[in-house]
């Protein structure tokens, strides 16, 4: 019969439209500006720094190695080091940025950055709706980039945890050869007093 | 060669009157993009046609070159962005073949799984672009979009990013899959299974549907070979051609699946075929979730920064949901390679839309270039 196909097609069009009333499972969006979903725990939008303890430019774990800088693809970060050195977690003087800045109009969100950070230092934030009409404020400086480990540890929680065991693995590991070489005996009188 | 690309023969002129020339686009709302076509028409019907690229050319090729191997990998996201996961997948091949790596073999099944989820959603969204052509406005495109909605769930939570995934690395996959993901794509198999059913009870048999794509837009098995044209398009006009099959790249070869072969290659073929395949895909899809070993997930040899092939040459393709994807690569022992060349599926697909559209109406050419399945990120690149 002609036009039995069409009937068919109207029935399935019924279908769906009368059951996303009833079936939650058939509702797949949510009415965003006033609803939101949480993120996903791996969902990643524009990179930030991750820094220890209080205050950021003490604690901030990047020591300006330039490796984020070199990878970018679309070359979106800038960094100039500092002449001045600060000691990092493990107590070894590292340099540290002067500037570090990320223009975030350029930035792709393609995570590569955090990928080849050897620091941990670099991560990617789960921000979104970032648009403004001043151009300037684009160009984020190290003051916005830097959030707290904390911060971090919410957002990719199972990831912050993995980061976080294996740098005080590291740091145990560190203080022990230091006490080691302390209270070994030595074939060498130690210069110190 | 005459009698493979036939000359428009003029119709016969009745009454005095001038051929009509229609530049439709780039900003047409059926050209899926920023794609013109310059029309000629004799009343309704196309005398010739010739396609426009290049709106959206952004240089892709020039900056892979200077940028490293590994910068290139979220740049080929953006080429054809609905299959974001294929792309990856056929450029990693290419440094493989250049820097002879060995991918692991959770990682090769992992790569499986996520180009056929990604074949799976091109094929059901190409059919509600193909029916929003035609003038069913949103309603199959919704449905084929809420079911994607649930794959891009998937690719979030295992690459961080919905749609620009820069998932695959050289020897393997970036990270290993999240706890509970391989459940989760069970779920959102068989749930494609039964929308699949859904969206055939609502699409295939209509009459509608049938009067304006059977017998529009006929392509000759062997014009669409001596064209290079590949995918589901070749497939559609009865050529068995599948990358998957005759390469057997990765881990193709232990999944038992069929190639549907079309009858006519018409604009209904074209529009079957993608359906089918999609029922295939879900079969693999099974087998893959089943049979997943454990392991690593990239090759320990495979460096991410530093990365120096040696100097050479390699092609590797990949059947993508459009087609043959293919990536040429030239190292000269540098960090970033000398040449880098894409072929992309698409592009190459619409170099035949004049010999389809020749004869058939303006109306005509909309649904005839909406079952070719272009993006144009990929034509311009």
């Amino acid at each position: 019969m002609l036009g039995r196909a069409i009937i068919q097609g109207f029935i399935e069009t019924g279908r769906n439209f009368v059951g996303s009333y009833y079936d939650p499972e058939r509702l797949t969006t949510v009415q965003y500006p006033e609803q939101t979903l949480p993120p996903d725990e791996h969902a990643r939008t524009i990179p930030f720094l991750v820094y220890d303890g209080d205050d950021p430019s003490q604690g901030l774990r990047c020591t300006a190695c330039t490796i984020c800088e070199l990878e970018c693809p679309p070359q979106c970060i800038s960094i100039v080091k500092d002449t001045v050195k600060k000691p990092d977690y493990l107590g070894k003087m590292q340099l540290q940025p002067k500037v570090f800045d990320i223009d975030i109009s350029v930035c792709m969100d393609c995570g590569i950055c955090a990928e080849v950070c050897p620091f941990d230092s670099i991560k990617m934030d789960q921000v979104f709706a970032l648009s403004t009409g001043d151009r300037q404020a684009l160009l984020l400086h190290k003051e916005q980039l830097a959030k707290s480990n904390l911060y971090f540890r919410q957002i990719h929680p199972g990831e912050a945890a993995a980061i976080d065991a294996a740098r005080a693995e590291q740091k145990r590991k560190a203080e022990a050869k230091k006490a080691a070489i302390a209270s070994a005996p030595s074939g060498f009188p130690s210069p110190l007093p | 060669m005459t009698a493979l690309f036939p000359q428009a023969t003029p119709a016969p002129f009745t009454l005095d009157h001038d051929l009509l020339e229609v530049s439709m686009g780039p900003h047409h709302p059926s050209t899926h993009g920023v794609f013109r076509m310059n029309v000629t028409l004799d009343g309704e019907t196309v005398v010739k046609l010739t396609p426009v690229f290049g709106y959206l050319h952004r240089n892709h090729e020039k900056i892979a070159e200077q940028n490293s191997f590994l910068a290139a990998i979220p740049y080929t996201d953006r080429l054809d962005y609905i299959c974001s996961m294929t792309n990856n997948c056929a450029y990693v091949l290419a440094v493989e073949k250049l820097a002879s790596l060995q991918v692991p073999e959770r990682a090769e099944y992992i790569r499986v799984i996520v180009s056929e989820l990604t074949r799976l959603f091109n094929h059901t969204c190409l059919a509600g672009f193909l029916l929003q052509d035609m003038g069913a406005l949103g309603t199959p495109l919704m449905y084929a979009f809420r079911e994607r909605e649930h794959v891009l769930d998937l690719f979030e939570s295992l690459s961080g990013s919905r749609m620009m995934c820069n998932f695959m690395r050289f020897g393997g996959c970036r990270c290993d899959l999240p706890a509970g993901w391989i459940e989760q794509a069970a779920t959102v198999t068989d749930r494609y299974s039964l929308f699949l059913d859904e969206f055939e009870a609502l699409l295939t048999d209509n009459e509608i549907v049938r009067a304006r794509t059977e017998g529009v837009g006929v392509l000759p098995a062997d014009l669409a070979v001596n064209a290079g044209v590949t995918g589901p398009m070749l497939r559609a006009s009865g050529v068995n051609y599948d990358i998957r099959k005759v390469d057997n790249y990765g881990v193709y070869g232990r999944f038992p699946f069929r190639v549907p072969l079309g009858e006519h290659g018409d604009t209904f073929d074209r529009y079957m075929i993608r359906i089918l395949e999609a029922r295939e895909s879900l079969a693999i899809l099974r087998q893959a979730l089943r049979e997943i070993p454990d392991g690593p997930v990239i090759d320990p040899k495979a460096k991410l920064r530093n990365f120096r092939p040696k100097p050479g040459e390699a092609y590797g393709r990949i059947e993508a949901p459009k087609g043959e994807l293919g990536f040429f690569l030239i190292s000269d022992g540098g960090p970033n390679p000398y040449r880098f060349r894409i072929r992309p599926p698409s592009l190459i697909n619409l170099t035949i839309l004049e010999d389809m559209c020749r004869g058939h109406t303006i109306a005509d050419v909309v649904v005839i270039l909406g079952s070719v399945d272009i993006v144009l990120g990929e034509v311009d690149r």
